[in-house]
């Protein structure tokens, strides 16, 4: 292990490099950019062994990584916003061929106004289909998520992609201290990737991602479906393997709770986490419950962590356009709905494109909405709002 | 019945494609007249499926999987081959 103070991005690009991926396909767009950036000089320096494809387009990068992984061997990709979105169809493609793909997202709001700044609208955008998302609160978190990752996805009883979400800037270009472990360390902790279920080999014929009649097909997507869930004890089971050989938890892997005994709940994702522990510090009446594995979405432990709360503000960086909320907002109160007493409940929708999140902020909102239920907010980013 | 399914969907036969029989799709067919067919082959040719041949009483096409495109029809030189709708 060395403790280095570097940027988020090169940060994660150390991790990948750790977890060896054979296959690097990526397109840069801000403000991801770095990741490849760094990766590619590592490939030029010689300490990095990996066919490093320069791709055309988003769509090519995961297009390739598919090819690359349905051959059996990792693949890695990178990117954020519109390069999400233009991945969309490939991203549906990846799961439903159980294809266990790891990309980092540099979070980031979509067009129009083209904008290049954090929200979570991206990633959100692809909740559906398929792919495990974890946010990361800390560049220490994404280095350990990353390598985390690949052994989640590799997991027999999951074989699904996997988002590794970070905070555009506010994460990705933010010089931090951060433990990267040793080779011999990761090596340990991530065996070679070794499918039985897939990989195209010409002594063994096999078709990838066939065409389904309807009853196949309805079958294919309940499997699916389970394997998602599933994927939940998985997630959680690893991250307390890698605690135990690297001395570092968040939460329990799927939530985190930071002083959450307290009558106000606020339910968030990201960096923005950190802001909110800063003013659940300074006030005695609201905590902190973050939550790190979005998909699948852990609702037994959040429905626990939130039992017998007064009221519950669930802040998020996205909008449900239609929905007059955010997304996470549904979920929550999906899972509060099966409490006999439900606590209140209220939605924040802030960091918009980039607009800061204040401790001013946080504070007024919690004042704001402590005894309201059902109100939702959208803030506008003035840091006094 | 539950449909059984491999992770992924991944089909682990090579060449099972001819099991799946797609002359159901059809809405014409087309009817030999043999007394007409030259046996030239001109419809083996273009037949997009491939499965015309060309035996002693003339063409003969299998019927589980045409799908009654009709392109025989518009290639024979010598009006050998009539489409008619499919009775099911």
């Amino acid at each position: 292990m060395t403790t280095r103070v570097i940027e988020g991005s090169q940060a994660a690009a150390h991790a990948v490099a750790l977890c060896k991926p054979k296959v690097c396909a990526m397109y840069p767009i801000t403000p991801s950019t770095h990741i490849p950036e760094e990766l590619s000089k590592f490939v030029a320096d010689g300490k990095f062994d990996t066919s490093f494809i320069r791709v055309e387009s988003e769509f090519a990068a995961m297009s390739a990584c598919v090819g690359a992984s349905a051959t059996g061997v990792r693949a890695f990709t990178a990117t954020a916003s519109q390069g999400v979105a233009l991945m969309h169809e490939v991203l549906y493609a990846a799961a439903g061929m159980r294809l266990p793909i790891v990309m980092v997202v540099a979070n980031r709001a979509l067009s129009a106004p083209i904008n290049i700044w954090n929200d979570h609208q991206d990633t959100i955008a692809e909740r559906d289909s398929g792919w495990l998302q974890l946010f990361c609160e800390t560049n220490q978190e994404v280095v350990d998520t990353i390598i985390q990752a690949y052994r989640i996805a590799e997991d027999e009883r999951v074989l699904l992609p996997v988002m590794v979400n970070m905070d555009g800037f506010t994460l990705t270009h933010t010089y931090e201290k951060v433990d990267i472990p040793s080779q011999e360390e990761v090596d340990a902790f991530l065996p070679e990737y070794n499918p039985k279920h897939a990989y195209l080999d010409p002594e063994r014929p096999v078709t990838q991602g066939p065409f389904a009649f309807p009853k196949p097909y309805a079958a294919l997507r309940i499997a699916l479906n389970e394997a998602v869930n599933n994927s939940k004890d998985v997630v959680k089971e690893i991250h307390d393997k890698y605690a135990e050989k690297f001395g570092r938890r968040y939460g329990n892997g799927l939530i985190e709770e930071y002083k959450n005994d307290r009558p106000i709940s606020i339910v968030a994702m990201g960096s923005v986490c950190g802001t909110i522990k800063g003013v659940v510090d300074q006030r005695d009446d609201v905590g902190l419950l973050r939550v790190r594995c979005y998909r699948p979405f852990p609702k037994e432990e959040i429905k626990k962590a939130l039992e017998g709360k007064e009221t519950v503000i669930v802040f998020e960086k996205n909008v449900a356009l239609g929905m007059n909320s955010g997304a996470m907002y549904s979920e929550i109160k999906d899972v509060l709905y099966e409490l006999e007493k439900r606590p209140k409940i209220n939605n924040v929708i802030g960091g918009l494109g980039g607009t800061d999140v204040t401790m001013q902020n946080i504070n007024n909102f919690v004042d704001r909405l402590k005894e309201a239920d059902g109100k939702v907010e959208l803030l506008r980013g003035d840091p006094n709002e | 019945m539950t449909e059984e399914v491999t992770t992924g969907g991944v089909i682990y036969e090579p060449g099972n494609s001819a099991k799946t029989k797609t002359g159901g799709w059809r809405t014409f067919r087309p009817n030999f007249i043999h007394d007409k067919c030259k046996k030239c082959g001109i419809c083996v040719k273009f037949c997009p499926e491939g499965i015309i041949e060309i035996k002693e009483e003339g063409a003969v096409a299998d019927m589980d999987y045409c799908k009654g495109c009709g392109i025989c029809v518009k290639v024979c030189p010598f009006q050998a081959i009539e489409m008619e709708v499919e009775k099911k």
